[in-house]
C-alpha cells in the first residue's frame, strides 16, 4: 500500500461471545485526518469493537485494517502506531507529570534528545511549568485529560483512540480539550472518538451510531439530523439507540 | 425544610474542598448540585449522610442535625454513591433483601416505591451484582437506597458515563420518585439535567456560584449571545479566539457560541472579519443562553 487513503478500514467485523454477537459485523471506513465519532448505548458494543481495533482483542470473523496493518496478523504494528486514551486509564497517579511523559515516550521508543524536547514542549504549551513535578494523581481531572491526551500523542500516532475522553470534565475545559482535538486532526492525525455529550458529536466530522451490535446510522451530524428529521445529535441518539 | 446547610467548610490538608456553603432544599423538592468532577459535590454529600463531619458549619437533614442525631439521619435517609457500592457477590434479590433487614422492614413493605425500576432488572434477581451491566448496577443502587422508604435521597453523579437514553428514563424514574413525595438532592457533571430540577446550586472549586431555578439562572445571563458558524470550525475557533473584542468563544454543538466586549457590537464588521480571514458560509445570529453558557460565565 503506497497512499493509505483510509486509515481504517473494517469489513464484516465480528466478535462473538459464546452465543452473543457483541458486534455484529460491522463495516466501515475512517479517513485520514477525520474526526470520527463512535457512539451508542452502554452495552451496544462500542468498547468490544475499539478493542479489536486497536489490536487487544481479535475478532471471530472478518476483516480490518488500521493504520496500515491486518489486525489479525500485524496486531504489534497497530499498537506502535496508535494512540490510545480513556476515563479509566490514561496516566498513572503516583508518578509526577514529568515522569509520566518520560515513562510513555519511552514505552514507544522515543530517543533521550527526542523525548527531552518533547517534555519541555509539552510543558510549555500546556502551561504545566508549575507542576510539572506534582504527581499527576492531584491534578483536576481537567487538567489530567489534557495531559494524557497530548502523552498519546507523543510518538505522532496515525490515529488516537479517545474512549470517552471528556466525562466529568467541566464544560470550558471540555472545549478546551476539543480544541486540542481539532488541532491534532488538523495537523493530520486522525481521531476516533467515543462520547456520551451528544453537542461533541456536532463536532465530529462523521458519527456513527451503534445499536446491539450494528452500526445503525453512519454519516455527517447534518445528514444524519436531516434524515430523522431532527433538529439536535441529541434527538438523533434518542431516536435511534432504543429503536 | 429538608435539608439545611450553613456556612459548611471542609478541607483536607491543604486542599479546601467546600468553602462557607449554605442552601435549603425544600421538602419534595428536587435539588440539582450541578459541577465538575473536583467541585466538592461528593464532600457535601459524605457529610450530609453523616459519614464526614465538616470543619465549620452546621447542616441538618429532615430536621435532624448532622452531627447529634447522625443515627436518626442514617435511618431515613437513601444514599447512592457515585461509585457502585453494593455487594458484588450477593446476587441481585439478595443484595434488596439485605438492605431492607438492615433497615428493619420487608420487600414486599416498600415494593410500591421499587416497582417501576426493579422490575427492568427482576429477570436477573439471580445474577450477582458483579456480573451486572452498568445500567442495571445503577437500577439496582437505586432500589437499595429506596428499599427502606427515605424522607430524602442523596444521588451522587448516577449518570455519570450514562448514554443519553438511558440518563433520559433515570430523570423520568427520579420526577415518578419526587411524585412520591420524597426529597432528593441530585449532582451531576452534565449541564443539560439542570434543566430537569426544580432548582440547582452551581459549584466549582469547593464554592457556590449560583441557586436557583433553572430559569431564573439562565434570566441572570447578561451579555448578548451569538451563533456563529462557518465551513470550518477549527478556524473558526481559531479566529474568534484571537480576535481582540472577544470576551468569550466557546464551540457549542455546530454553532460558536460568541461575546463581545464591546456594547455597540455589529454583527456585520465581524462577519468581514471572519470573511477576510478566509472562512465561507459564515453566519452570525443572535440566541439565546443555556444553562451551560451561565455556568460557563460564571465559572470563568
Amino acid at each position: 500500500m503506497s497512499e493509505i487513503k483510509h486509515v481504517i478500514e473494517a469489513t464484516d467485523l465480528t466478535k462473538q461471545f459464546g452465543d452473543f454477537k457483541a458486534v455484529n459485523a460491522i463495516s466501515f471506513n475512517v479517513k485520514k485526518g477525520e474526526i470520527f465519532g463512535f457512539l451508542g448505548a452502554n452495552g451496544a458494543g462500542k468498547t468490544t469493537a475499539m478493542k479489536m481495533l486497536i489490536g487487544i482483542s481479535n475478532p471471530t470473523s472478518g476483516a480490518a485494517n488500521v493504520a496500515g496493518f491486518d489486525v489479525f496478523t500485524q496486531a504489534e504494528s497497530i499498537k506502535k502506531n496508535i494512540g490510545y486514551m480513556s476515563q479509566k486509564f490514561a496516566l498513572y497517579d503516583d508518578l509526577t507529570v514529568k515522569e509520566n511523559i518520560t515513562f510513555f515516550g519511552g514505552i514507544y521508543g522515543l530517543s533521550r534528545a527526542t523525548l527531552k524536547q518533547k517534555i519541555n514542549a509539552l510543558i510549555e504549551e500546556l502551561e504545566l511549568h508549575d507542576i510539572a513535578d506534582n504527581l499527576v494523581g492531584a491534578l483536576p481531572l481537567g487538567w489530567k485529560q489534557k495531559l494524557a491526551f497530548s502523552v498519546a500523542l507523543l510518538h505522532n500516532p496515525k490515529i488516537v483512540f479517545l474512549d470517552e475522553p471528556t466525562g466529568g470534565v467541566d464544560p470550558i475545559t471540555r472545549r478546551q480539550f476539543w480544541e486540542m482535538i481539532y488541532k491534532a486532526a488538523h495537523e493530520g492525525t486522525t481521531i476516533f472518538v467515543t462520547t456520551h455529550y451528544m453537542d461533541e458529536a456536532e463536532y465530529c466530522d462523521r458519527v456513527s451510531i451503534m445499536v446491539n451490535g450494528k452500526i445503525e446510522a453512519l454519516n455527517t451530524p447534518k445528514k444524519l439530523k436531516e434524515q430523522f428529521k431532527v433538529t439536535s445529535m441529541n434527538d438523533v441518539f434518542l431516536k435511534l439507540a432504543r429503536g | 425544610m429538608s435539608i439545611s446547610v450553613n456556612h459548611i467548610s471542609k478541607s483536607y490538608k491543604s486542599i479546601q474542598a467546600l468553602q462557607d456553603i449554605s442552601f435549603n432544599v425544600n421538602e419534595g423538592e428536587l435539588f440539582g448540585l450541578i459541577g465538575p468532577d473536583g467541585a466538592g459535590k461528593t464532600t457535601l454529600f459524605r457529610i450530609l449522610t453523616t459519614l464526614l463531619i465538616a470543619d465549620t458549619g452546621q447542616a441538618s437533614v429532615a430536621g435532624y442535625d448532622v452531627i447529634k442525631d447522625y443515627k436518626a439521619i442514617r435511618n431515613c435517609v437513601g444514599y447512592m454513591p457515585g461509585k457502585f457500592s453494593l455487594y458484588q457477590d450477593l446476587t441481585v434479590e439478595e443484595n434488596l433483601e439485605f438492605f431492607a433487614t438492615i433497615f428493619k422492614t420487608t420487600i414486599e413493605a416498600n415494593y410500591h416505591l421499587i416497582k417501576d425500576i426493579y422490575v427492568q432488572i427482576e429477570p436477573f434477581k439471580n445474577r450477582r451484582a458483579g456480573k451486572l451491566s452498568g445500567g442495571m448496577k445503577q437500577k439496582l443502587a437505586l432500589c437499595c437506597a429506596l428499599i427502606h422508604k427515605p424522607k430524602v435521597l442523596f444521588l451522587d453523579e448516577p449518570t455519570t458515563g450514562v448514554d443519553p437514553v438511558s440518563r433520559k428514563e433515570f430523570w423520568d424514574m427520579l420526577k415518578r420518585l419526587q411524585q412520591k413525595g420524597i426529597t432528593i438532592l441530585v449532582s451531576t457533571p452534565y449541564m443539560d439535567e439542570a434543566a430537569l430540577c426544580d432548582r440547582v446550586a452551581f459549584i466549582q472549586n469547593g464554592e457556590l456560584l449560583e441557586i436557583g431555578t433553572p430559569k431564573n439562572i439562565v434570566k441572570e445571563y447578561s451579555k448578548k449571545l451569538y451563533n456563529v458558524k462557518s465551513d470550518n470550525m477549527y478556524q473558526l475557533i481559531d479566529n474568534l479566539n484571537t480576535f481582540k473584542y472577544t470576551h468569550s468563544a466557546y464551540p457549542f454543538g455546530e454553532f460558536v457560541h460568541y461575546t463581545d466586549t464591546r456594547d455597540d457590537f455589529d454583527i456585520k464588521k465581524l462577519h468581514s472579519y471572519l470573511k477576510d480571514k478566509g472562512l465561507h458560509n459564515i453566519t452570525i445570529e443572535i440566541t439565546n443562553p443555556t444553562i451551560e453558557d451561565t455556568f460557563m460565565a460564571l465559572a470563568k
